[in-house]
């Protein structure tokens, strides 16, 4: 490939990101509305999609307030952060083939490690504001995102072991003959749950616990440092959505009357609309609950599946 | 009066013939003046027979002009004692002489007599000594003067002009700040300092300008104070200026998801000091849209529990149903959260043609809808691991608090107002009490969506068997009156002019009435001095004293259990704060 082809594809990558990021405001809120019995945003433009548009304005309008009493760099930085380790995140994601940023052989492991960032943007934004709540927002978040960490990292080792690789391009080759969500349902589930914690969605969106917390780690933030965090997470949500369509649903492989990169989309949507719907029906569990479930029960289950899973690799090789 | 009688002989019998005067009043409740030294001593005793501190209250007697059958004094204050076994109340009274007076005080007997005491304090400037905290409770720390008292200013207009300069602002701000020192708590523990965190007035978890200081280890609750009086808009003194009449509004606006039932409470008190008997039609009418209104406060409590254990949904779907039952009550009242429908000795108007239409499409349609709630919410697992073994209180804690409705019935007492002691008619109708084990909780809200199913088989038997007959009683003091004869009869016309442009003049007594309100019991105790306005009017809510044992249940949990339990608690700002 040129050099110029590269910088098209980074290019294109990063527009349609940064779109869904944004049209996902639209999403959530039409299907929330739709699963709640209320019409939600209808009025700008056709089905309301211009909300997309007048949310960003007011989001780049508003009073970019940093408070006096907050660490300022620190505060700046945080927002940044988020955006920042997520976007890098779909540097290896393949979203058909040739489309690629950036072909790496320890894809996965660059994807863990940059989700792992995400947790430094929580906790310097909760502490940078110097406000308790946003502090005990901070906190909850740290551990809860190191506890789930594990069990991620854990969760997908079932497929490296499968597909023999690091690189998510190979893993989707892998699942030619059939899906790894089926070979592999124990990983799929952990890791989709440790995704939902990773962004911090409801059930699991302890970090920022409305009813309790307020916002909590971001509650001092606003104008477009707010929309960092805001986009941070939907943009989180994509990620976690692609990269388990990438490790258990092969990618964009799919029948051929569609192209591969549609088929990768409308899997993506899949999953994002099920983040949404989880969203609308699933309480919060309590901070140490949730931390109880992920040691006490996700991660012996992961551990489990990752001894049986590498038993009947060497039995097959055998 | 048996019982009342051999309570009083019992009571002669060990303090002395002279210790007690009896005052008839005309709710037949036992009333008896006691003097101040005796009073903790005799509350002492009659604990063991009236383990309930139903109320507490202060009245200003200076300008009492009816003093028959009560011993001079210039303040009074009342205790109103609650024995469960009897079934039956009992009213004490101190009689208290010069400005600023005191008395002991009852809070080493009375776990919920602390805010009590505050509030007596706060609005009449009695002393209690003995109070571990005597501050002001409802009103800003900086108010001069306590505003229950006859000379306190009923009205902005007799008060001077309101300013609010700086440096008023900055005194303002001081005094709200909290200071633990204050409340006997420490700053730190052996190896770690605690936190006080500020939640409220402005939060979304607290429904309502309710401010609670927690102090916190980590996120575990050392100990909380809720602050309250954010909502305090004087209800009980406007009482004293409103006309008998005028003051149903009011009413509406006190517990104010409960709409008329708040008029009922006060106006079965009204009635039983003009002697009004009402028809059966109005008995049951009112007791239809108190059981519709009785549902649609379990609903917004049903929806903002899910909504504060994090659940989003549920709230849409509860008010979607609130709104078909303000349609009924709409259709019914003319309007939907305050109808302001009651009146003295009936209701504001008849049944509209077609009522019964709507009623039973919504009994025939409700008990699906709730089944769908109660799967979605109190089946859930998760909600199930967020409720269960918190905020747990036993039934003693719950009398020594002074808990009454859904959370006294969760810890498997059977007692409701309505079936234990029937008003309006609540005996003609055959329903069930509810009631849980454990206390906590999950078992209040198991409680709260079985009263919803309970309430519709009462609303179902209004349905069936509305009586024939007047909306209003025929009665002099029936405001406004019927107006059928004033053309024919001078003595009606007069009657008519008067209670409209003056307002009844209800004779003098005294008489509190209890009703079981969508949160516990609500009472008013209202003086008439024969005047066209109360003398004084107390309003006991239930959310008061359940506010109050916060604190208590929620010490060793964590911030999110706390929104639990302040969910299951179920209160409103305006019923805390009046």
């Amino acid at each position: 490939m040129t050099v110029m082809q590269h910088i098209w594809i980074v290019l294109g990558v990063l527009f349609v990101l940064l779109n869904i990021a944004a049209g996902l405001i639209w999403v959530e809120r039409r299907l929330l509305a739709m699963w709640q019995d209320r019409l939600g945003p209808n009025r700008a433009g056709p089905l309301g999609i211009f909300i997309v548009l007048a949310d960003t304005l007011k989001l780049f309008f508003k009073e970019d307030w940093i408070p006096p009493f907050a660490d300022k760099w620190v505060f700046i930085l945080a927002p940044a952060i988020v955006v920042g380790s997520v976007l890098m995140s779909f540097v290896i994601i393949p979203f058909a083939p040739g489309i690629v940023v950036a072909d790496l052989n320890i894809g996965l492991l660059f994807f863990l490690a940059m989700s792992s960032l995400g947790v430094y943007s929580i906790v310097l934004g909760g502490w940078a504001s110097n406000n308790k709540y946003a502090l005990l927002g901070a906190l909850r978040g740290a551990s809860q995102m190191i506890a789930y960490e594990v069990f991620m990292g854990l969760s997908v080792m079932g497929v490296v072991m499968l597909s023999r690789s690091f690189n998510l391009i190979d893993i989707v080759a892998a699942q030619e003959n059939v899906w790894f969500v089926v070979t592999q349902p124990v990983g799929f589930v952990i890791f989709f749950i440790a995704g939902i914690a990773e962004t911090h969605r409801l059930p699991f969106d302890i970090p920022e616990a409305e009813s309790e917390l307020i916002a909590g780690f971001h509650a001092e933030y606003s104008g477009m440092k707010f929309g960092m965090f805001f986009i941070g997470e939907y943009m989180g949500i994509t990620l976690i959505s692609a990269m388990t369509v990438t490790m258990f649903f092969g990618g964009w492989l799919g029948p051929a009357f569609l192209p591969p990169v549609l088929w990768f989309f409308l899997k993506t949507f899949f999953f994002i609309g099920l983040f949404i719907l989880l969203r609308a029906s699933l309480p919060r569990p309590r901070y140490d609950q949730l931390i109880e479930y992920g040691w006490k029960i996700l991660l012996p289950l992961v551990l489990v599946n990752l001894l049986v899973t590498g038993a009947i690799a060497l039995w097959l090789k055998s | 009066m048996q019982d009342a009688n051999s309570i009083l002989g019992h009571l002669q019998y060990r303090f002395g013939n002279d210790a007690f005067q009896q005052q008839p009043t005309v709710d037949g409740i036992l009333t008896l003046w006691v003097g101040k030294d005796s009073i903790v001593s005799i509350i002492q005793h009659l604990k063991s027979s009236h383990p309930f501190l139903y109320d507490l209250c202060g009245i200003d007697e200076r300008d009492r002009a009816r003093k028959e059958n009560m011993p001079p004094a210039d303040f009074s204050v009342v205790y109103h004692l609650f024995s469960f076994k009897q079934n039956e109340f009992i009213r004490l009274k101190v009689a208290l002489f010069g400005e600023y007076p005191t008395l002991p005080s009852i809070t080493s007997i009375f776990k919920n007599a602390n805010w009590y005491e505050r509030e007596v304090f706060d609005m009449f400037g009695i002393r209690f000594d003995g109070h571990p905290y005597l501050k002001r409770i409802l009103m800003p720390t900086t108010w001069k003067g306590h505003p229950l008292r006859k000379e306190h200013p009923a009205r902005a207009t007799e008060m001077g002009p309101f300013q609010y300069w700086d440096e008023k602002d900055d005194i303002e701000q001081e005094a709200l700040r909290f200071k633990p020192e204050e409340w006997g708590m420490q700053q730190h523990s052996d190896d770690a300092d605690f936190m006080f965190l500020n939640i409220g007035p402005q939060h979304p978890g607290t429904h309502g300008v309710l401010r609670i200081i927690l102090q916190l280890d980590g996120e575990e609750i050392v100990d909380a104070v809720p602050e309250i009086g954010f909502h305090h808009r004087g209800a009980e003194k406007m009482g004293e200026r409103q006309s008998w009449h005028t003051y149903i509004p009011y009413t509406d606006r006190v517990d104010y998801l409960g709409g008329v039932m708040n008029n009922l409470a006060y106006l079965l008190s009204v009635e039983q000091m003009a002697g009004i008997k009402v028809p059966d039609r109005v008995k049951v009418i009112r007791v239809m849209l108190c059981e519709l209104f009785r549902i649609n406060s379990h609903l917004v409590w049903f929806g903002t529990f899910a909504q504060d254990l994090g659940q989003l949904s549920p709230v849409f779907y509860m008010f979607t149903q609130r709104e078909k039952i303000f349609d009924i009550i709409e259709a019914i009242c003319g309007d939907r959260m305050h109808p302001n429908w009651f009146r003295i000795g009936g209701v504001a108007q008849d049944l509209p043609n077609g009522w019964e239409v709507l009623v039973k499409e919504f009994v025939d349609h409700f008990p699906k809808e709730l089944k769908q709630y109660n799967n979605m919410v109190l089946r859930n697992s998760l909600i199930k691991a967020r409720t269960k073994g918190i905020g747990i209180y036993t039934l003693e804690e719950a009398i020594e608090w002074g808990v009454t409705g859904p959370g006294l019935r969760a810890c498997g007492f059977e007692w409701d107002f309505r079936k234990k002691r029937p008003y309006s008619g609540y005996e003609m109708f055959d329903f069930d009490i509810p009631i849980a084990q454990n206390g906590d909780c999950y078992d209040r809200s198991v409680v709260r969506v079985e009263e919803m199913r309970q309430s519709l088989r009462i609303i179902e038997q209004c349905l069936k068997n509305m009586p024939a007959g007047s909306y209003k009683a025929d009665h002099p003091l029936t405001t406004p009156p019927i107006k059928k004869h004033t053309m024919q009869d001078i003595e009606t016309l007069i009657t008519h002019f008067l209670n409209v442009s003056w307002g009844p003049v209800i004779p003098p007594g005294e008489a509190m009435s209890c009703i079981e309100a969508t949160k516990g019991a609500n009472s008013y105790y209202l003086i008439s001095d024969g005047n066209t306005m109360s003398y004084r009017t107390r309003i006991r809510t239930p959310s008061f004293p359940h506010m109050q044992m916060v604190p208590y249940i929620s010490k060793g949990y964590t911030v999110a259990d706390l929104l639990s339990i302040l969910g299951s608690v179920d209160y409103v700002l305006a019923d805390i704060d009046r």
